[in-house]
This record gives C-alpha cells, structure tokens and sequence, in this order.
C-alpha cells in the first residue's frame, strides 16, 4: 500500500491518538521532570465558626512572581523519579549498606511505598494472568462438550462477571466477603474458624484480591478460547485420532497450538490490564495491606492537594513496566511480521 | 469431537467443571438481583446474612417479602433515567465512531508492509499502558480553558480516543486474515483503494467489526474514569451516578438505589448478549483475534 | 485561644439574620453555576437557589462527589466553569493558594451587611467564604450497655478504655467499639485528631516542616491502637458506611463517628428501636489530660469565584444567600448542623456543638495539611497492623511527607 493511501486510511484515527494519548503523555514526562515553585509562606490570623487561629498561607503575590517567570515550575531532572515516594535511589542505597542479612533488606525494601506497591503489582500479574489463561481454557473446553442446546445459556451465565460494574461488582461482593457476609461466613464454616476475616490479614486480603481478579478476567480468555475452539480443523483432529491419541494428546498437540496465536493475544491485554489493577483495591478498602502502582497515582491525584509532579512520574513508571513485561510477546510479534513481510 | 466417543468419566468431569463455574459466576449476580427488592437492613445485614434471602426488614418497614423502593428511588425520584440516556447516546456514539476509525485503520495497518506499520501499532499498544486517570487529570485544565468540558461529544471523543489501540489491534489481526487477494483483484479491475475496501472488504467484515463493537461496547459502558470527572451532573452516565448514590463520608448513601440502578444497567447488557452471542462467537471464530 | 459558643452564636444569628433575609432574589442579570459536593442539604441549598432564575439569570449547578478533583482545574479557567465552589476547610486551601476565589467583603457590605462573624471565613483579615454548615466526629454511646456494667458516659478516652474493657469482661461483646479507621483519608483523619487531644501541633508554627515524630506522636499512635484492639479486626477497611452499618446493627457500644451522620443513626431505618432508642451522642473525649476534645472541627462553606465578572458574583452571592434563607433552613433542619438563622438543634446535632462547645480545635485550613493527610493515611496502616514501631511509622509518615511537600515547593 503506498504511503499516501495508508495515510489517508489511519490519520482520523492517529489523529484521536495524538491529541488525546501522545500529546498528554508527552505532557506528563515533561510534568514528571519539573517541581512547583517555592512556595514564599507567611503567617497570618485565621477566623471562622470556631474561632481565631495563626495559620501560615501562601503569599501569592511573591509565589505568582516565581511562577510568571517559569510557567513550568522548577527543571527538577530526574529528581522526583529518584525520591523516596518512586525509585528512592537513596533509601534503597541506605538499606543495602545497613542490612545484614537479605531478609532484612527485603523488609526495608517493602517499607518504601513504589516497592510495596510494585511488589503487589508483579504477584497480581504473575498469579492472575496464567490463572485467568488456564481457567478460561477449561471453561471453553468444558462449554464446548457440552450439548448444542445448553451452550447459549451457559455462555451468557459465563460472561456476567465481565459485564457487571466493577464498581458494584466489588461492592457486593466486599459485603459479601465480611465475617457477617454470605461467603465470609460459609468460609468460617468451612473452615470451623469463627473468627476468620478475609479482610484483616495481608495475606488473605492479597488472595481475596487475586480471586476477584481471575473471576473478573476469565470470561474474557473463555469467549476468546472458545471461539478458537470453533475452528479447531476437523481433519487434523481425526487424523490424530487415527494415529491413536488420547483425548490429553489430542488438546496437546492439536487444540493448544491451533489456540497459540489468541492466548498470545489475551496474554498480551492481560498483562497489560493486571498491571494497571485498581479497582479492586478501591472496592475492597484493601488499601492497607495492598496497593498497587495504579493505586499510588490515584492517591496522588486525590485528596485537597494534588500532585500532579508525582503522579506523572509514577504513571511513567508504569509505562515503562508494561514495555518491559510486553517485551517478549513483542519481540515475537515482530518475527511474525518479518516473516509474513518476507 | 464428537461427544459419543468420550468417555462418561470425562463428561461428568467436564460438566461439573462447568456447572461449578456458572454457579461461580452467576451467583453474586443473582444474589444482587434478589437483594435488589429488599431494603437495606437485610441485603447488607450484619446480624445474619440469611435476612437477605428471608427479609424480615423489609417486611417489617414494608409490609410485603419484595419491595421495590430501591427502582422507585433510583428512576423515580432520583431520575436516573436521564443518565440511561446519557449512557445510551455515549456508548452508541463511542462504539461507531471507534468502528468508522478502527476499521479504516486496522485495515491500512493490515494491508501496509511497512516496518512503520508495525511500530505504528507497538506504540499504540504503549499508549494503552498509560493509566487512564492520570490522562484524565491532564485534561481537564485545556477543556475548562476551552469550554469543552462537561459536553457529552468530549467524552465521547476521549473515550473513542482512548480505545483506538485495542479497536486498531483487533481489528487489524482480523483483516490479516481477509485473503490479500480480494481486494488486490478488485484494485486491478480499477477499483481505487478506498472503492476497493468499501466494495470488497466491508461485505465480509462485519463478524469482526461485531466482536470488536462488543468490547468498545463493554469499555465505554462500564467507564468510570472518563465519565466521572469529564461529565458535568446534568450530562452524567449510569455508573458515576451510581458511585454518588453510595454516599461520601460525610453523608450516608442510598445503597439500595445503587444496588437498583446495577441490577436495571445490566439489564440491556442482557439483551444485548443474548442477541449477539451468535455473533460474538462466529467474528472471533473469523480471526478476529490473532497475536 | 478562646471558641465561641455555637448554640448561643446561633441563637444570636437568628435574630441578626431575619432582616437580612429576603422575599425574592432582586437579581437583576448574571450567571450563577454552583460545584459542590451531592447530598441532600447542598441539594436543598442548590434547589432554593434555583429559585432565582429569571430571563436574565441563569442559574445552575452541578453537585458530584468527585467535585474536589475538578474545582481547581474549573475555577482555572477563564471565565471560570462555576461561580461558586463549595468547600470545606481543607478544600478551600488549593482555591487560595492558586488565587481562584475573591474577597467577599464588598458582597457582603453589600447584600448582607448583618452576616454574623460566626460565618465568615476570614483569612488575613478578608473574608473568603461563607461558612453555612458544621459538622465533627464525636462519640456515640448506647446507653443500655453502659448501665449494663454501671458505667458512666466517658469523657477521656482513658474512660472509654476502661467502658470497653468492661463491656468485653461481662461477655456482652467482643468488639464493642469502631471508628472511622479505613487506610487512607479516613485513618490520618483519627490521627490528627488524635494527636490535636494530645495538644500537639502538627508542624513547626510558621513553617511547613513537619513535628509528629514525637512522643506526643507515639502516645497519639498508642491509644490508636489501644482502642482498635476492641475494634473488630476488619477496622483497617472501616469507611463511614461500614461504622454506621455496625452501629444500627448492634454490634457496638462506643462509636466514634461523623456528626453528619447522626440523623441517619436516629432514624428507624435499617435499625431496631431498642438501638436507636438508647443511642447517646456525646462530646468527643479528651486523651492523655489534655483540655480539649481529641475531634477536628468542619465547616462547609461557599466561596466566590475570582474569574468571573463582578455581575456574576453580586448575582452567585445573591443567589446562594437566598438559597439559605431561614425558610429554606427551617424546611432542611435535620439536614445538617446549620450555622445559619432558622436552624433549631435537634437530638441529631448535639454531638457535634457539645464538641465544639467543649472547645475542639478546627481542621487546620494550612496549604500543606493535605499533603501531610494523605502521607498519614498512607503510612500508619503497617504500624496498626503490628508490622512495624510506632517510631518507625511517624518516621515514614514524615520521609512521605517531605518528599511529597518538596515536589510541591512548600520545603526547599
């Protein structure tokens, strides 16, 4: 296709993504390498219902000078990268030389808000994403031995944790999951504890946490399976018969490889997507045993004062962790291309 | 593979995996349906989850086992069907101008063997990393500045904007996979490229183009992100109202409304299932899907 | 420093007020557009503001729970998106510290000359906003219980040990207390507090450098934790909703919850009468022989934007004083703690005036609490959850803190 054509064809869409994606991020990698102004402070008298107080405010007159001056605020480099809410290059420096065994780094290395959370992010990641792979696969296998008939129901059954709100979806089920709640109860039942609390245990939370996920992401990876699975080529599968495989050696041989191509693909949006959990620590107040990089930015950007600095650093952060996980599945993308270029 | 050749064991297995799964997933929605006619006292009851099933609130405070205060506090009186119809125009909006753009790119990228097709698409599947809610608060100075905030269109544009790579990906593996040759054969009898695509091409996309609608679809309509924070309250959609009928920490919610509203948002999706399955499944099966 | 007493401000302001209360808006053309927050006493307020509208008045608002995330951005822009934002102590400091909102001395020298001191927001000698709302974690007490093991209504915290001991020793329940403990905002909210009963100053006056890494801090962090090990073990995810649900079911005695919320709790829904019944609001306790209840004082007020014409302010200040005319009040009393002429307090707002009565210090409305806020919220979970000193956590919250105050320009 010649470049004119292919220009014509993709510029309203380039053109959404420029304006909108490209241009914002650029003006978040500037943000992230500038801090405010000094902020010239005085004190003042304070007056409300509840009486007079001495209370320091902002001189705006002497900080809106500053500010005239460098509209951006001050050229920071990669200070606030490496500060301690984000790299903390010097903290981690700090821990390594006064730890003397790893376990006790390690425990230094998880007081540090961006490690905490990214040690949170990768095990949601790691744990959710095979899971979700695995599950959906069964479930499309399951779904498609069953009869025609009970197909269309089940399908529509297997697809409600996908489409419910992820708002509501976590609301009822956090109530749900309460030592008083249906499940939280059962659970304490099941394992004769009475006082078991999904919610008060780090441990427990993060597995709360990766259950909701993988419940929440398997319907994608079953739709996608399951539509493979309608394509699987009959004559390979009979043939394979003939030669006396099992039905084990038959989904080895035959249905995985013919799936490969759409597992690399739910792969590829799920790990981009489980990077980026959120919702569920929001929904499930999970905050204090759990927080991810997503989650760091939100609470940047929340609250009266927002930090517009630090959360562009920490969301390029995270940039630069999905390039780093989506790596191989590019770099076989790209021999693919190669290879229907050739 | 034919069912009569397996053996029972396995079936039974397989079965039991599925029903287990359904039962998984479905129960949460159920249990929300049910709890939906109950007042709040029992759905969310802290003596005895067995009030939610049992409701002996509801028929103490209503006189009745159901009630169905919670659709008359959220349609009636809060009017949330005006959000219903923000949400219908957004998401209708969003799903067709994302196709319109996706297709014509997804098909440029599929038909062009350059290598800056390909990196084209790796930095758009990038993009797709950056954390929606910081883009949002980058924003929202520029659309107060120029009077675009608050509008329906603009977050149509954005959220459009913001599932272009996915549309882009899923519809160019799709189009990877429409033979080369249909339409090069019609260029060849004279067809521009264009007349080619709309004459050739649009005929045999649509199972792609359906099951690519379908996730648009679920992205713009469980949005909470963009809506939230670039909608002003008359144009609000149905999930950030939802979220404000949970209440603040300063005031208490109307919890059952939300629960209402839920049960009532996810009644379309039904439908809309229900309708496409057919599709869902055959555009996939085309290859929409490739990676 | 001396607080003035609410219920008799008040009294004082009803009588002040009613002549400044208009029949209608005398509005003769502007723009009004309100941001504030979505519940039902701003809807009241927002509805009889309404009521201005004319040909040549327009009049509109936009009430969303995520306003605080969009009202600097809004009142940026210019002309701003809203006239009016309405704030609270610590929202209304991003407003001033980017200069978005005007000096309301002239409005009201103007339109509401007799506007009691009590409501005026005055920051360096300029009135800033309007302050038309109260409100302030206090104690709730279910007095059935308390007589059950012969205790009186504690008044330190000290007190509240002891009541909470007891009611775990005569077997009535296992955790019989909560408070608004949920990591995040909520949780540095207890702490400051907290650490407020302790009479301790959460940074050097003057400066933006942070003090809680103190004994004070330690002692603010201990009693923290000495309340919660009555709490049930699920307190670190406890929001408003969550109190308030425990509450009205039953499962605790000693609450320690938002005033706001009180008329919800007094009301029969979602709860039985034998615990409504025997609800007590109550005055926040002192703690550690302090003098002052360990509680942080709210007002919600309006502000005026500063990027709008001066017609559209006269026309929003007209507006908003008209949709909190007495009448409008009167209608909404259990609505709120109003500060305004025509609020009768009821049972639901005693909590709240025997706190601020009993001379509870005011959220500091200082450019940089936010920034320490969230870095408490943040940081004191590990050291509730046992899994770390409480030394170890003031010293994060204030590694958290500088960091965040650096990037912000407020510490060099």
């Amino acid at each position: 296709m010649p470049h004119r054509t292919f220009l014509w064809f993709i510029l309203p869409s380039l053109t959404a993504m420029i304006l909108f994606i490209a241009l914002p991020i650029v003006s978040v990698v500037i943000q992230s390498l500038h801090v405010e102004h000094e902020q010239v402070l005085v004190t003042v008298e304070n007056c409300g219902p509840f009486g007079c107080t001495e209370e320091t405010r902002v001189d705006r007159a002497a900080t809106e000078a500053l500010r005239e001056a460098q509209p951006l605020g001050r050229f920071n480099g990669l200070g606030t990268y490496l500060d301690r809410r984000h790299l903390a290059t010097a903290e981690v420096a700090e821990a390594w030389r006064s730890s003397e065994t790893m376990g006790q780094f390690w425990g230094r290395l998880m007081n540090l808000p961006f490690y905490k959370a990214l040690a949170f992010t990768l095990a949601y990641t790691f744990i959710v994403t095979p899971l979700v792979l695995v599950l959906g696969l069964a479930i499309a296998l399951g779904v498609n031995g069953l009869p025609r008939l009970m197909r269309g129901p089940t399908i529509f059954f297997s697809l409600l944790p996908m489409i419910v709100t992820p708002l509501i979806g976590s609301l009822v089920l956090f109530w749900m999951i309460d030592a008083d709640g249906v499940i939280g109860a059962t659970l304490a039942r099941l394992f004769d504890d009475p006082n078991l609390s999904l919610k008060a245990s780090p441990t427990l939370t993060w597995i709360t946490i990766f259950v909701y996920g993988v419940w929440h992401s398997a319907p994608f990876a079953f739709i996608v399976f399951y539509a493979g699975l309608q394509t699987v080529p009959e004559e390979t599968l009979e043939a394979a018969m003939i030669d006396g495989a099992n039905r084990w050696e038959r989904i080895r041989y035959v249905v995985i490889p013919h799936l490969m191509p759409l597992a690399v693909f739910i792969t590829l949006m799920q790990l981009m997507d489980n990077f980026r959990v959120f919702e569920p620590i929001v929904g499930f107040q999970a905050q204090a045993s759990a927080t991810s990089l997503s989650y760091i930015i939100y609470s940047d950007l929340r609250g009266d004062v927002q930090q517009f600095g630090s959360a562009a650093a920490t969301s390029v952060l995270t940039i630069l962790g999905v390039a780093i996980l989506l790596a191989p599945v590019l770099v076989r993308t790209w021999r693919d291309f190669n290879r229907k270029r050739a | 593979m034919g069912a009569s050749r397996r053996s029972t064991a396995l079936v039974v297995i397989s079965t039991a995996l599925v029903a287990l799964w359904v039962i998984l997933a479905a129960f949460p929605f159920l249990w929300t349906l049910w709890g939906s006619f109950k007042v709040q006292g029992d759905f969310f009851s802290r003596s005895d989850w067995m009030n939610a099933l049992t409701g002996p609130l509801t028929q103490e405070q209503t006189g009745g086992a159901f009630t169905g205060q919670g659709y008359w506090g959220a349609w009636v009186e809060s009017g949330f069907w005006r959000n219903v119809v923000n949400t219908g125009i957004v998401v209708v909006c969003t799903v067709v101008i994302s196709l319109t753009l996706g297709t014509l790119g997804g098909y440029a990228l599929a038909r062009s063997g350059f290598r800056y097709a390909f990196w084209l698409l790796m930095i758009a599947l990038v993009f797709r990393a950056m954390p929606h809610i910081t883009l949002v608060s980058g924003y929202l100075l520029p659309f107060f500045e120029w009077n675009l905030w608050g509008h329906l269109p603009t977050a149509i544009i954005v959220l459009v904007a913001i599932n272009q790579p996915f549309t882009l990906w899923m519809l160019h593996s799709f189009f990877l996979n429409i033979p080369k040759d249909l339409d090069e054969s019609a260029m060849v009898d004279g067809c521009t490229r264009f007349q080619a695509f709309r004459h050739v091409i649009m005929p045999v996309m649509w199972p792609g183009v359906i099951t690519t609608g379908l996730f648009s679809f679920l992205l713009a309509y469980n949005d909470f992100a963009v809506t939230a924070m670039l909608l002003s309250s008359e144009n609000q959609t149905m999930v950030p109202r939802i979220a404000s009928f949970l209440g603040s920490v300063q005031q208490e919610g109307n919890v059952m409304f939300a629960v209402a509203a839920v049960v009532s948002a996810t009644a379309p999706l039904f439908v809309l299932i229900l309708f496409f399955q057919r599709q869902i499944v055959s555009g996939l099966t085309a290859g929409a899907v490739k990676g | 420093m001396s607080f003035p007493r609410l219920t008799t401000l008040t009294a004082v302001a009803t009588i002040l007020g009613a002549s400044a209360a208009m029949a209608d808006c005398g509005i003769a053309s502007g723009r009004v557009a309100i941001l504030s927050n979505d519940f039902p006493a701003l809807q009241a307020m927002a509805a009889a503001a309404a009521e201005c509208a004319s040909a040549t008045v327009t009049v509109t608002a936009n009430q969303t729970t995520e306003h605080r995330d969009i009202q600097v951005a809004a009142l940026t822009a210019n002309p701003a998106e809203y006239t009016s934002a309405v704030v609270a102590n610590s929202s209304i400091v991003p407003l001033m510290n980017a200069g978005l909102i005007r000096p309301l001395d002239d409005l009201i020298a103007q339109y509401a000359p007799d506007l009691p001191q009590l409501n005026r927001i005055t920051i360096d000698g300029q009135t800033m906003a309007v302050a038309f709302m109260a409100n302030a974690q206090h104690l709730y007490l279910r007095e059935d219980v308390l007589a059950q093991v012969g205790a009186e209504a504690p008044a330190t915290y000290e007190e509240v040990l002891e009541v909470l001991a007891a009611i775990r020793e005569a077997g009535i329940m296992e955790h019989p207390f909560a408070m608004n403990t949920g990591a995040g905002w909520n949780l540095g909210e207890e702490f400051v507090n907290m650490y407020l009963g302790h009479g301790g100053d959460l940074f050097e006056p003057g400066t933006a450098n942070p003090s809680i890494n103190n004994e004070t801090g330690v002692a603010t962090l201990e009693m923290l934790a000495a309340l919660n090990a009555y709490a049930n073990p699920d307190f670190l995810t406890f929001d408003s909703n969550a109190t308030q649900a425990l509450w009205e079911s039953g499962q605790i005695a000693v609450g320690y919850m938002w005033g706001s919320r009180a008329a919800g709790i007094l009301d029969a829904e979602n709860s039985t009468p034998e615990i409504t019944g025997a609800t007590a609001l109550a005055a926040a306790p002192t703690v550690g022989g302090g003098t002052v209840p360990a509680s942080t004082l709210w007002w919600d007020g309006f502000t005026i934007a500063a990027n709008i014409s001066d017609e559209d302010a006269a026309a929003t200040f007209q507006a908003l004083m008209h949709g909190l005319r007495p009448e409008v009040i009167t209608a909404n009393n259990d609505a709120a703690v109003w500060l305004m002429p025509g609020f009768t307090p009821g049972a639901s707002a005693e909590g709240v005036s025997a706190t601020a009565n009993a001379g509870a210090r005011p959220y500091p409305m200082l450019p940089y609490a936010g920034l320490l806020h969230t870095a408490l919220g943040n940081e004191l979970a590990a050291f509730l959850q046992g899994q770390e000193s409480a030394e170890q956590a003031l010293a994060d919250v204030e590694a958290a803190y500088i960091a965040a105050a650096r990037e912000q320009g407020f510490l060099q």
